[in-house]
């Protein structure tokens, strides 16, 4: 993790759309009027949304003046927090948990994997202009090591093979479904038995 | 009051005390890096740890709540090593470049590494390298020296009222910056260097100029605007190195404006040496003795009635006196020192001062501001406005369009009718006016500029007096001047004479009545010159210098002692830090000259009694650096000229008031920045 950069080629404007704009009305209804600024979070997300995963700065500005902040406090924010991306992301944006669980499950593996197939450095999009891969810390799902996250999506329990299929089928821009990729129901045990022979609960 | 003990020794603390507070009650010193008296506690950079009993951690002393029956101790061996391990921290990512660093000898860290550094590090990693920040032209950065303290953070958003700087990123790779690199919009910002407690934010202009072991120190008064701010200058043999603020809690508190910080480069240049004589259209460089013969036999030559002489903005009260003298030896009496014909009352001291006092605002519960621009009138006192505006968030109104001013204010008309209703209680304003307990009206220069002056001044005066606003413990009556001189050369009773509500000596100087004009150190007198030969005085080759026919060069204010009166009518003493340049003389030996010219040898001026005479003549006069006292103030009942007219804030060119300022570098620098911003917009980003 290194310090986020904005993007170098900003777009002038930005507004919410009218659909996020009475999500926007609903979120500030949840905060007293003085504290309104706590909303900062939810609107920055909510702006993520609307433009293609990532923050541009006009969208900073407009949240500032729409909460009455100063534009420097809206950039901490979005600076402090990672999953507010500041560049443009892949239409496909793969999230590699690289933290301990995961790591000695292999994500290295994938990490690799990612280099070669995407893009040989973070945050940057592919050849083919449709995905960009990160290393992120733990995504909570330790449980079905190692995983990635893609756009909304987990997929888990994966192996170099299943996550080459998973990125072939992304460059391919035909993404494979979600979901454990060892056949599991969520978290759930994957045999019927447990050690002892007996069905489990 | 509670109590509490301290290293053994128990002691009385205020309720809403901090340990570090009471600790400092108790002549503990606690080493600190965030916390900052005047700004709001952050509690993050942990050196101010101590012990408290029954805790089994070390506490951080500035955020902790002093509580009744604490035991604390601060001389432990665990506190040593709690403070020696978080140093160790500090120190980690801070290079080691003190012999290039501009903080070296006044430097926190660098002094408290002496009791809590070690001398070797266990941080074998690479030490992080944090790129330069553009903070404008007075601010120069080396992020990579900076320990997060914020206290520059928190005084932009809190103090200045520009939250433009902020910590972006977080952990190892947080930074501080301001939003986008742009320069900070606020005529304060340069207090940050001296919030800095390391060398991340220093001076530019000062860059690699000296070391603090070197400079010489002398703590004068500030003369770029009619506060007074209390200022340390730094000099170095002849030229002042830089100009620091010095804690006066009346006044300026512990900031300066850029202003009076940075003009002191301009003290280096444009300055006049030697007199010279304008000889066939141009100034040629002549000798004291020619000077003063041609100005003698000119005078000599003159019905004192065609003399005109106009006193500046940055002239002390015994120099002024000096030439009032001068000008009575002359039998002349077209003297004056207002650049603009604003209305005055000399009659009253407390007409044409700041009478609440600038300590005084924050009792306030409502501020009224009439025809002024504080912000660049009088930066230390908008610094003090808002302050009450930020911390009891005291309702804020003004007449007339001032712009921003760091704080929100409702704008109640542009016109002198709104005054006028306020006034006679038409107006919904004279209710909230009346309600209010202790109100400051703030009268400026540009509201008395108008027609309606005098019945502004008048009718102010009466109403708030009918409404026991002036009484023994608060007069809300105020009076902003802009220049440094300005009160006292009221005191010194310094104006023309008036006949017919005409001024007799702007009518002269408008009509060119005047065959010798006499201009000691006054540039921003607007003289459309005919035929009137002008003697310019002063220190630096600006507007006055430019039109002038003789100049006679002069001491600035760093280079001779003298009293000043600040807009509360406090009267405080500029020190001599210098020595004038070149052939240059103090304003009253100069003065000398001419008069043993004349063969008026009698009537000589010496210092001494010159000032002895200066405090005679101050009405009210209690004491140097003390208020004015008063006992009662009149009613007057003149019932004045009122005309309708716009209420016009006239817009100051900020850093371009005065001599010093224009002949300064930076100042000239600030000034671009400020236009070129202004003229692209950042809106855009």
């Amino acid at each position: 993790m290194s310090l986020k950069k904005v993007h170098d080629e900003q777009p002038k404007e930005f507004k919410f759309s009218n659909e996020n704009l009475k999500k926007a009305e609903e979120i500030l209804k949840k905060y007293p009027e003085k504290n309104k600024k706590s909303a900062v979070m939810p609107f920055l997300y909510l702006a993520q949304r609307q433009n293609n995963n990532w923050i541009p700065l006009a969208a900073m500005k407009y949240i500032a003046n729409f909460l009455s902040m100063p534009y420097i406090s809206v950039y901490e924010v979005a600076t402090f927090y990672t999953m507010y991306n500041l560049a443009p992301v892949g239409k496909h944006f793969i999230q590699v948990c690289t933290t301990t669980p995961c790591l000695i499950r292999g994500a290295d593996k994938i990490v690799k994997l990612c280099k070669e197939k995407i893009s040989s450095k973070e945050n940057e999009l592919s050849k083919s202009g449709n995905c960009s891969w990160m290393e992120v810390e733990c995504l909570g799902a330790c449980v079905s090591a190692p995983m990635i996250q893609i756009n909304d999506d987990y997929y888990e329990d994966l192996d170099e093979k299943s996550a080459n299929d998973i990125l072939d089928s992304l460059i391919k821009d035909k993404p494979l479904k979600p979901g454990s990729y060892r056949g599991r129901t969520n978290t759930s045990p994957e045999k019927k038995q447990n050690i002892n022979g007996e069905n489990h609960a | 009051m509670p109590k509490i003990t301290i290293n053994g020794k128990e002691i009385e603390f205020e309720k809403g005390m901090t340990v570090l507070q009471a600790c400092e009650l108790a002549n503990v010193e606690i080493p600190r890096f965030c916390y900052h008296e005047k700004l709001s506690i952050a509690g993050n950079c942990r050196m101010c740890l101590v012990e408290m009993e029954k805790s089994a951690k070390p506490i951080a002393s500035c955020a902790m709540p002093a509580a009744e029956g604490m035991n604390i101790k601060t001389n432990t061996p665990f506190v040593e090593k709690a403070r020696k391990g978080v140093m160790e921290f500090l120190l980690a990512n801070h290079p080691l470049d003190c012999p290039v660093c501009d903080q070296g000898g006044e430097c926190d860290l660098q002094d408290q590494s002496m009791y809590y550094g070690v001398d070797k590090s266990r941080f074998v990693e690479n030490k992080r390298q944090v790129k330069e920040k553009y903070m404008g032209p007075l601010i120069k950065t080396q992020m990579t020296r900076c320990i997060h303290c914020t206290r520059c953070v928190r005084f932009a958003t809190e103090v200045a009222g520009v939250p433009e700087i902020g910590a972006i990123g977080r952990g190892e790779n947080m930074e501080i910056t301001t939003y986008l690199e742009k320069a900070m919009e606020s005529e304060l910002s340069a207090n940050v260097i001296d919030l800095c407690p390391v060398g991340a934010l220093t001076s530019k202009p000062y860059a690699f100029e000296a070391r603090p072991w070197e400079l010489k120190k002398t703590e004068s008064v500030d003369v770029m605007d009619a506060v007074g701010s209390n200022i340390r200058i730094d000099t170095y043999n002849w030229e002042v190195k830089r100009i620091l603020p010095r804690l006066n809690n009346d006044i300026n508190e512990e900031w300066i404006s850029d202003k009076t910080r940075y003009s002191c480069d301009g003290l280096l240049k444009q300055r006049l040496d030697v007199p010279y004589i304008k000889k066939n259209n141009k100034l040629q460089k002549s000798n004291w003795d020619e000077a003063v013969s041609i100005l003698v036999e000119k005078i000599k030559t003159l019905n004192p009635d065609e003399i005109g002489g106009h006193i500046g903005d940055m002239v002390n009260l015994e120099n002024a006196l000096s030439f009032k003298k001068f000008f009575s030896v002359l039998k002349s009496n077209n003297l004056e020192f207002r650049e603009k014909n604003f209305f005055i009352d000399p009659s009253e001291k407390s007409n044409y001062i700041f009478n609440s006092s600038i300590k005084g605002i924050e009792q306030s519960d409502l501020i009224l501001l009439i025809g002024t621009n504080p912000r660049h009138e009088a930066t230390m006192l908008n610094a003090r406005i808002r302050k009450v505006f930020a911390q009891k968030k005291v309702p804020i109104y003004s007449i007339g369009n001032p712009g921003d001013l760091t704080y929100d204010y409702t704008i109640i008309g542009n016109k002198t009718d709104d005054i006028k209703k306020i006034l006679s209680n038409e107006s919904n304003f004279s209710k909230i006016l009346s309600s209010s307990k202790k109100p400051v009206i703030i009268i400026g220069e540009s509201a008395l500029e108008l027609k309606s002056g005098k019945y502004l001044i008048e009718g102010f005066k009466n109403f708030l007096k009918n409404n026991n606003f002036i009484n023994k413990d608060w007069n809300a009556f105020n009076f902003l001047p802009q220049n440094a001189s300005t009160v006292g050369l009221i005191d010194l009773n310094i104006i023309s004479k008036e006949e017919n509500k005409r001024n007799l000596f702007f009518e002269k100087l408008k009509n060119n009545q005047f065959k010798l004009l006499y201009l000691l150190g006054s540039d921003n007198l607007d003289i459309k010159k005919n035929n009137e030969f002008i003697v310019y005085q002063g220190s630096h080759g600006d507007r006055g210098a430019e039109i002038a026919d003789l100049i006679l060069p002069s001491a600035a204010f760093t280079e001779q002692n003298g009293l000043y009166e600040n807009l509360e009518g406090r009267v405080q003493e500029c020190k001599k830090a210098s020595y004038p340049i070149g052939e240059a003389l103090e304003d009253w030996k100069i003065l000398n000259l001419i008069l043993k010219g004349l063969g008026k040898n009698e009537n000589l001026f010496n210092f001494e009694f010159l000032r002895k005479e200066v405090l005679n003549l101050i009405p009210n006069f209690t004491k140097l650096n003390e208020l004015p006292n008063f006992k009662e103030s009149r009613l007057i009942n003149t019932s004045p000229h009122f005309e309708s007219e716009d209420v016009n804030i006239k817009e100051l060119d900020y850093f371009f008031t005065n001599a010093i300022s224009r002949a300064s570098k930076t100042m000239s620098e600030c000034r671009q920045i400020k236009y070129s911003s202004k003229k692209t917009g950042t809106d855009n980003l």
